[in-house]
């Protein structure tokens, strides 16, 4: 069976398979990955409709995690920053 | 915006050559055709989306809808990484929409010398994305029982989480450190990255659940890193080998590889930034 978000196989994803590790090159593509790149991805250029974060902000409470995530304004994990900041900062629950 | 007769707008998802459109014919948002615009040098794949659902409220009200937002996410997906599968596209934000095909034209020509050097940027390389996990907590040795194991005093109790927490603490700190030095090695074997945010646990299991092809019940521990990289598309089996035995070098980490994806995450010229002159 062909998963529904199967990408074509003409191209190195094919024969790396094997070795991919977890999730291959073919595997269907979660939807949070997806919006990773999708709302902060891709040229930005004016349309007479263009998403911009900002217009997502109203979204519901989940996406808005998710936009806060991709939010310039938050600083790269591996950017220096304040003593104790890094990949994991954060609560530990 | 008004609403053209018809009540039909124009939605665009990628910005290509016109000396190399795809052949396949591509299956848009709400499975409508896809369409070329053609103007000079620069195309467009476009398809045209009812106003009635992406007007400007409509697609505000519309973006409260995850089950709305993923069909559209996977159909602007599928058309751009299909068409990519075949020729250097240049992949739009989601959601840019025009009123008529005249008005991407407009577009394609008023952001011309941009186009045209992202893709000389872009041609002939994908992007692939690798996420590093925490193993799930149930994977890792817990020291400490679960407070229920033994009969002691509240303080006893108190002192046991806080070391759980410390235990916890201390595998981030070791699994952060590894994923760095996993960046680092994948940074050398693409030419470009971007980090994108390690990703939100409890917002991955929300939008999974959604996505009944994922199966979201697998534990995912802590995304420790996010990362996207511009791989020429004949060094692909490579990159993916590095991230395997990088895979292989860290079992405190598992590794997921996605792609290859269109550039999605490397539609900005790296030289915006400080150029001065033109």
């Amino acid at each position: 069976m062909t998963p529904p978000e199967d990408l074509p196989r003409s191209r190195g994803g094919a024969e790396s398979r094997g070795a991919a590790p977890a999730a291959g090159p073919n595997a269907p593509v979660a939807l949070i990955d997806l919006l990773d790149r999708l709302l902060a991805g891709g040229v930005v250029i004016a349309g007479d409709l263009t998403l911009r974060i900002a217009d997502v902000d109203l979204v519901r409470i989940d996406l808005r995690a998710l936009i806060s995530s991709v939010n310039e304004n938050v600083p790269s994990p591996f950017e220096p920053g304040p003593a104790g900041s890094g990949l994991v900062r954060g609560s530990v629950e | 915006m008004t609403t053209p007769p018809g009540g039909r707008l124009t939605y665009a998802y990628a910005v290509l050559r016109s000396g190399s459109l795809p052949d396949a014919e591509l299956c848009g948002v709400g499975e409508a055709p896809v369409d070329t615009v053609t103007e000079g040098p620069l195309a467009a794949l476009v398809s045209t989306v009812p106003a009635a659902e992406f007007g400007q409220a409509e697609v505000h009200e519309r973006l409260e809808d995850l089950r709305w937002l993923e069909a559209t996410a996977r159909a602007h997906r599928r058309v751009v990484d299909e068409a990519a599968d075949a020729v250097c596209v240049l992949p739009l934000r989601l959601i840019t929409v025009y009123r008529d095909e005249d008005a991407v034209r407009g577009a394609l020509a008023e952001h011309a010398a941009r186009f045209e050097r992202l893709l000389a940027e872009l041609d002939g390389r994908l992007e692939w994305g690798v996420k590093a996990y925490t193993q799930a907590p149930e994977d890792r040795p817990e020291p400490y029982g679960p407070p229920t194991s033994s009969a002691g005093s509240g303080r006893d109790f108190l002192r046991r989480r806080l070391r759980d927490r410390q235990v916890r603490e201390v595998a981030l700190q070791e699994a952060d450190g590894l994923a760095r030095t996993v960046h680092q090695t994948l940074e050398d074997a693409a030419e470009r990255s971007h980090l994108h945010r390690p990703q939100d646990a409890r917002l991955a299991e929300a939008v999974g659940s959604t996505d009944g092809a994922d199966g979201g019940a697998v534990p995912r521990g802590r995304n420790v890193l996010n990362g996207a990289y511009l791989v020429p598309r004949e060094r692909a089996s490579a990159f993916a080998e590095t991230v395997a035995e990088l895979a292989a070098r860290s079992p405190a980490l598992r590794l997921e590889l996605t792609g290859p994806w269109a550039p999605y995450s490397f539609t900005e010229l790296p030289e915006d930034t400080d150029r001065s002159t033109p």
